[in-house]
Parts: structure tokens; C-alpha cells; sequence
């Protein structure tokens, strides 16, 4: 009872303040595009910031309020804030079942008419498959801005310290034997965020890419040859509790988020961490001097192969994140995306966030060595697989990241973890 | 004129009950004069019931009822939060909650924390509230220090206590290295991480019952305590016999307040653990969180909803009927 009470008397005075912010809104007779973001590093915000007042000046009347929620709140209030009178604009969007969800429901503009006006003019500066990753129902439903992989990064100080080679990891075996031999060094081999619980289930993903195949995971996910309760998930999971008997994690890393995750492998507290195309950057702000590893310290390889598993080592697990524009948002929005997403304000962007845009062109003049290697696995990729907790929806998503949590830390078997991950499918999707 | 009988002139209510004219009457018959008495009274009521009930009723209905209900109708959907329900399935969410072993421990943790309330939070409010009531020097000042932790917002002292626990960085890692010890992860070990919050909560709230003590406490009869002295009563026999059971409205109310924190305790958890790991800390209301509105399972999340609700109700009417009927 206190729970609905308190949420209803929460979104009571959220309904009273909307009432007085949107009579100040209207007392000024401008054109406002508000929008939601969830990042918290300055350095980003005040580039987003730069873009935005660049075109307020270039198109007068426009104004751009930026609102920032953290993450975890952004993702437990949109659903109310979406079919409220305080919709957003605009607002962050990793693509996948939650999109899609969203999509369905009415609280979405379709925006390919702005990508198509002027003979495509918007539309051809993007990369196809990103905007075939936003697309639903034949409508694109949110403007794609990045692309991303994860992948292994590691200290390239800790791994001479121990004799282990980074470039020569290519199978799963390969991958095992360095972690032993870091271990034997007295070296912590892997950062992990099990606090989170998703940063673990790159671990679990990546092995059930591994072990099925492009093939046989869509085969899975059309319900065929036991779903996800089939035996390349179970393989991928024990995989996966073989990794975890080993202890190749800091201490704590069960309580620990992502952030301490980063912040171990940036003070060089561990040798490893299977992380996005960003973690240049974050390692060094989560580290504990602000500083983290030097740049040429950090080396990067892919998610190692299975031996005799279908599995290509050019299949990359990643993210493609956009903008969503919501159904009464200014026309103007779009405009502002276009800018957005312009050549020169992606390298721009590009440049603070190390981050690749899906902007055709603008990978290619990447620099950073480190992110560079990135956007070069990006480029040859052969499948791009997004992350399963958004691709897979929010509810079965939960699921595989409770469920890699548990592989790991040997509290539940991988049969019992693929049969409640498929359990979960099966309802979501009945 | 003299009224007939001293007694008429008013009721218990102070009410004059009976007119000089009626008492030249012959002796009521029947209701008639309860009657005229409901009549009366309805008359001083009635406006008062009509000015006033409407904003209560309605704060009410809006807040509580209609809450409620959509979420028992919610319960009974496949729904994400999206547009309208529309996806009837019947009792599966209750049966997918029954089944859940996360809620199991849940349950199992909201009574964990009523246990430790009980058997140490409280005596020890007790022990000390007896201790600041004496008229010592700074007895006032440790009142307060005591009460602090109670003022500081849940999130707060759960976000301090996180960094305290820290195995790394922490306050306790600190204590096991100046030993020389390898310092312990309390929070991220599913067996010590309860444990690790209990000892938060106690710390929490342990200033807010000694407070309600402490107001008990100042309201036993000095004179009492006095008699017992004077029949040679040990301090024991004077706490045992005396002040305890007349502090016994206190305790009975201290109980009932700790059971109700236990059963909404939520936002000191999800800064120390979220629930984790392996969702080992996990309450009802985090349960609800982590399960229900994380999940976009609206359905589902009501559904704990009621069943939270319906605990809650439980628990309160009938502590109250049982344990706190006399006072």
C-alpha cells in the first residue's frame, strides 16, 4: 500500500511542479526541445552543450533543455514519464526489445520521413545496419548515433609481469591458460562489476555467441532446438563456470559495480577487463587518481573463439545507441538529430566521448590508437549482436544478467541457469 | 423551577439531557429521549461531517483506494507499463512470485530484520534510553548523538555505510589492515551480507525507539520508584517490576513501528547491495524494485504489491487487536 501511495503522491507533486514549469514554458513563446540524457561526465555534457546552443543560434526560437536522470533511474521511471504531460523530447535509447516495447505503444515518431526529405539526404550519411538496428515495423524509431563493441582491454605492464602475451589470445583455451598464469604471478586477472551483474553477462553472452553461432542463435531466439535452454547455452555456461572456479577476479567483485570495475583496472589493481569501445577514457575517471593507465599501456583483443564451435571471432556483442523522439516533440527535433549527427559534429563528439559514431566517414578518421582498434573490429564485423539485456527486452535481459552473476560466482548450474533464462523467454514471449 | 432528580440536569457528555418542562412529565417511555438525543446530535454533527469528511474521503481515495485497486487489477496482466493492459493471465503472477526463491528470501530477511529489532534493537534503545533519563552530566548530549543517525536520510547512511564496509577503501578494510589482516568483503558475500545490513539498521534506528523509551520513561510516576525504594527494591527488581511493565504501551508500540519499518525497508538497501548478491539482501519492497519496475513487469510488480498490502494489513489490525488493545 505505502508504495502506490508514496508513487502516486510522488507523481502528484511531480504533476504540480509540471503545472508551474509548463506555465513558465508557455510565458516564453519559444520553440523548447527537451532532452534526456543519462550521462554524468562533464566533459561530454559540455560538448553536448556546445552542439545544442550552436543550434539554438543557428535556428532562433529554439530552445534546448537538457535533463539528465542516472541510469538506473532513467530505465525505472521512462515508462511513466513517457505517458505523462513531462515527456521528453528526446531521450537516450540502446535500441532492442525496449525500443521496440516503446515503439508499440503509441509514445514513438517514426522519423523516417526526416531521414528520407531531400532525396535521403539524412538517411545516406548513416550507416545502413544502424539504422536497420533503430528500424521496427518497417519505421525507424530512433536516430542511431553510436555503434560500439565489447571487448577484452588489458595492462600491458601486468601482462609482461606475468609473461602472457595479449596479442596471441585467440581461443577460449588460450584465454583460460592466461588467466591461470596471471594467477600463479600473484596478478588479479579480471576486473568484474557483479554488483551489476550485466557487465558479467558480456561474459556469458559472448560465450553462448561463441558456442552457437549466428545460425544457432537466432535459432534460439525463434524458440527452435530447445530455445535458450539448448546445449550450446548450456556449454556457454559452463564455460563460464569454469572461469569463475578459477577466481579470476578482484576480491569483493560480487558487491562491486562498474564503476569500482574500472576503477580496478585503471589503478592496475587487475590485468584485464572485458569492457566497451570507451574504456580509454573511463578507466582513467573511475581511477582512484583520476588518472588510470597510460593510454599506450592498454592493449585490446577480441572475445576469444571456441575451438570447434561455430563461433567467428568477427562476431562482435556491442551496442547501438541513438536518440528516441517522442510523439509530440517539436518538429524541430529532428532537425536538431540531423545536426546532431553531422560529420563534423560526430568527430567532434567522437573526440571527447571515444565513442564511434555511425556517421559514414567519420570512424575512419578515429586517431586514438586504442579506440581505433575498435572501430576497426567494427568495420570487418560479421555480426553484430546487441546487448542481450536490451535486446532481448528488460525482463528476459534481467534474467541472463542474474543468471551470468550466478554461473559465475558457482551459485546456480548452467542447466538450471539456460532452463530459467528460456523459461523467462518462453513467457515474455507467449 | 428545581429539576426533579439532581442527575437530570446533564449526561455524561455534559449535554443537558432534560428540559424543567419535561420533568413535570410523566417518566420516559421507550427510546424517546435517546431519540431526541441522536436527533440533536446529528443536528450539531451533521455540517461538521459534511464540511470536513469530503477532503479526508477523498485524500483518501485518491491516495489509498484507487492506488490499490488499479494495482490488484494490474496484478492480474502481462503488462509492461506501456498503453493500456490488455494481456489477461490470471493468477500467473502470483504463482511466478510463490515460485520465485528470490522472494522466499525476501520474506525470510523482512522477518530476519523484525527478529533483530525485537531481540536487540530494542533492548538495547531500552538499555540506553534508561541510561540517558538519569540526571547525570551530558546525558543530554549523548540523547542527541544517539538520535543522529536516525535524522540522516536513508540513502545517506546507506551510501556511508557502503563506503565503510568497503574492502578496499573502507572504514573496516582500514581496522583488518592496521592488524595485518586480509580485510573482508562483507557486502559482496551472500553470507555476510545481511548480517552486515542488520547491523546498519540497528545503528539506524535504534536512536528513534530510544527516543519513544525515553518518553515512556518520563512518564512513570517518580513516587512509584520511590515506594519501591522505600520496600528495599534492588535496581533490577525496580526495572523488572516496576518500570518495565510500565513502560509496556512504549514496547508494544516500539514492536509495532519496527515491524512496519521492516516490512518498507528500501532505500538504505539498494545503495549498500541492491538486493545482491545473489540476491541475499533482498526485502519485499526491493523485491518489488528489482523485480517489478526494473523488469517493466507492472503485472507482476502489482502483484507483490498486494500481497505486500495485504501483509501489511494483516500484520497491523491484528498486532493492533492483539497486543495493543488496551492501549
Amino acid at each position: 500500500m505505502s508504495i502506490t501511495a508514496k508513487w502516486l503522491r510522488y507523481s502528484a507533486s511531480a504533476a504540480g511542479f509540471a503545472v508551474l514549469t509548463a506555465a513558465a514554458n508557455t510565458a516564453s513563446a519559444e520553440t523548447v526541445i527537451k532532452w534526456l540524457h543519462l550521462e554524468n561526465q562533464e566533459p561530454v555534457v559540455e560538448v553536448w552543450r556546445q552542439v545544442a546552443d550552436e543550434f539554438e543560434q543557428a535556428n532562433p526560437g529554439v530552445k534546448i533543455e537538457m535533463q539528465f536522470l542516472e541510469n538506473q533511474a532513467f530505465k525505472a521511471k521512462l515508462p511513466t514519464l513517457l505517458q505523462s504531460s513531462e515527456v521528453p523530447s528526446l531521450f537516450y535509447t540502446w535500441g532492442g526489445g525496449v525500443l521496440k516495447a516503446q515503439s508499440e505503444t503509441g509514445v514513438l515518431r517514426d522519423i523516417s520521413p526526416a531521414l528520407d526529405a531531400n532525396n535521403n539526404e539524412w538517411l545516406d550519411t548513416l550507416k545502413p545496419s544502424s539504422i536497420a538496428g533503430m528500424t521496427f515495423d518497417d519505421k525507424v524509431w530512433a536516430a542511431p548515433v553510436l555503434n560500439g563493441v565489447v571487448s577484452f582491454f588489458y595492462n600491458k605492464e601486468l601482462f609482461d609481469q606475468a609473461g602472457v602475451d595479449g596479442t596471441s589470445i585467440d581461443t577460449w583455451s588460450d584465454f583460460m591458460g592466461a588467466v591461470k598464469t596471471l594467477k600463479e604471478a600473484g596478478i588479479t586477472p579480471i576486473a568484474g562489476g557483479g554488483g551489476d551483474k550485466w557487465p558479467i553477462h558480456f561474459y556469458w553472452g559472448y560465450l553462448a555467441m561463441r558456442e552457437a553461432g549466428h545460425d544457432g542463435f537466432m535459432a534460439a531466439k525463434a524458440g527452435e532446438n530447445g530455445g535458450f535452454a539448448g546445449e550450446p547455452f548450456v556449454n556457454a555456461g559452463e564455460k563460464l563456470a569454469e572461469l569463475g572456479a578459477l577466481e579470476p577476479f578482484q576480491n569483493g567483485y560480487l558487491g562491486a559495480t562498474w564503476n569500482d570495475a574500472l576503477a580496478t583496472f585503471g589503478d592496475g589493481r587487475a590485468a584485464m577487463i572485458l569492457s566497451f569501445e570507451s574504456t580509454g577514457r573511463t578507466q582513467a575517471s573511475n581511477s582512484t587518481d583520476g588518472k588510470g593507465l597510460a593510454e599506450d599501456n592498454i592493449g585490446r583483443f577480441a572475445f576469444p573463439v571456441i575451438e570447434g564451435a561455430p563461433g567467428l571471432v568477427t562476431d562482435n556483442m556491442g551496442g547501438l545507441t541513438g536518440w528516441a523522439v517522442t510523439k509530440d516533440a517539436p518538429p524541430e527535433t529532428e532537425k536538431f538529430l540531423e545536426y546532431y549527427t553531422s560529420p563534423d559534429v560526430a568527430r567532434r563528439i567522437s573526440a571527447v566521448q571515444k565513442v564511434i559514431p555511425v556517421t559514414i566517414g567519420v570512424a575512419d578518421s578515429i586517431t586514438d590508437p586504442l579506440l581505433k582498434s575498435s572501430a576497426e573490429a567494427l568495420a570487418k564485423e560479421t555480426w553484430h549482436q546487441n546487448y542481450l539485456d536490451q535486446d532481448l527486452g528488460p525482463n528476459v535481459g534481467a534474467v541472463v544478467n542474474d543468471m551470468s552473476a550466478a554461473i559465475v560466482s558457482g551459485s546456480t548450474s548452467p542447466e538450471d541457469a539456460a532452463q530459467q533464462i528460456q523459461d523467462t523467454f518462453e513467457l515474455e514471449n507467449m | 423551577m428545581f429539576p426533579t432528580v439532581p442527575g437530570d440536569f446533564a449526561d455524561a457528555n455534559g449535554k443537558t439531557r432534560m428540559t424543567t418542562t419535561d420533568s413535570i412529565l410523566p417518566p420516559p417511555v421507550g427510546p424517546a429521549p435517546k431519540m431526541r438525543r441522536r436527533r440533536s446530535l446529528a443536528h450539531t454533527k451533521w455540517p461538521v461531517v459534511i464540511l470536513f469528511m469530503p477532503p479526508a474521503l477523498l485524500i483518501f481515495t485518491v491516495l489509498v483506494i484507487l492506488p490499490m485497486g488499479e494495482a490488484a487489477w494490474y496484478s492480474f496482466f502481462h503488462w509492461n507499463g506501456y498503453g493500456e493492459p490488455s494481456k489477461w493471465v490470471d493468477f500467473r503472477n502470483y504463482k511466478l512470485i510463490f515460485k520465485n526463491s528470490a522472494f522466499t528470501k525476501a520474506l525470510i530477511n523482512n522477518g530476519l530484520i523484525i527478529i533483530t529489532s525485537i531481540l536487540i534493537q530494542l533492548p538495547l534503545a531500552l538499555w540506553l534510553a534508561t541510561m540517558v533519563t538519569r540526571k547525570i552530566k551530558g546525558a543530554l548530549f549523548f540523547r542527541l548523538i544517539f538520535f543522529l543517525p536516525y535524522v540522516l536520510a536513508d540513502v545517506a547512511a546507506g551510501m556511508i555505510w557502503r563506503f565503510v564496509y568497503d574492502g578496499d577503501f573502507g572504514l573496516v578494510a582500514g581496522i583488518f589492515h592496521f592488524f595485518g589482516a586480509q580485510p573482508p568483503f562483507l557486502l559482496a558475500n551472500a553470507d555476510t551480507a545481511m548480517p552486515a545490513i542488520l547491523a546498519v539498521i540497528v545503528w539506524k534506528y535504534f536512536g528513534f525507539h530510544m527516543m519513544l523509551f525515553i518518553a515512556g520513561l518520563q512518564a512513570i510516576d517518580k513516587s512509584i520508584l520511590e515506594a519501591a525504594d522505600i520496600d528495599g527494591a534492588t535496581g533490577w527488581q525496580k526495572f523488572r517490576l516496576v518500570t518495565l511493565p510500565m513502560l509496556g504501551s512504549t514496547v508494544r508500540l516500539s514492536v509495532f513501528f519496527a515491524v512496519i519499518g521492516s516490512l518498507q525497508l528500501f532505500d538504505m538497501i539498494m545503495p549498500l547491495t541492491g538486493g545482491g548478491p545473489a540476491n541475499s539482501t533482498q526485502t519485499m519492497v526491493t523485491f518489488l524494485y528489482n523485480f517489478g519496475v526494473t523488469r517493466m513487469q507492472v503485472g507482476f510488480g502489482s502483484a507483490v504489491g498486494v500481497i505486500l498490502f495485504i501483509i501489511c494489513v494483516t500484520l497491523a489490525f491484528s498486532y493492533k487487536r492483539i497486543f495493543m488493545k488496551n492501549d
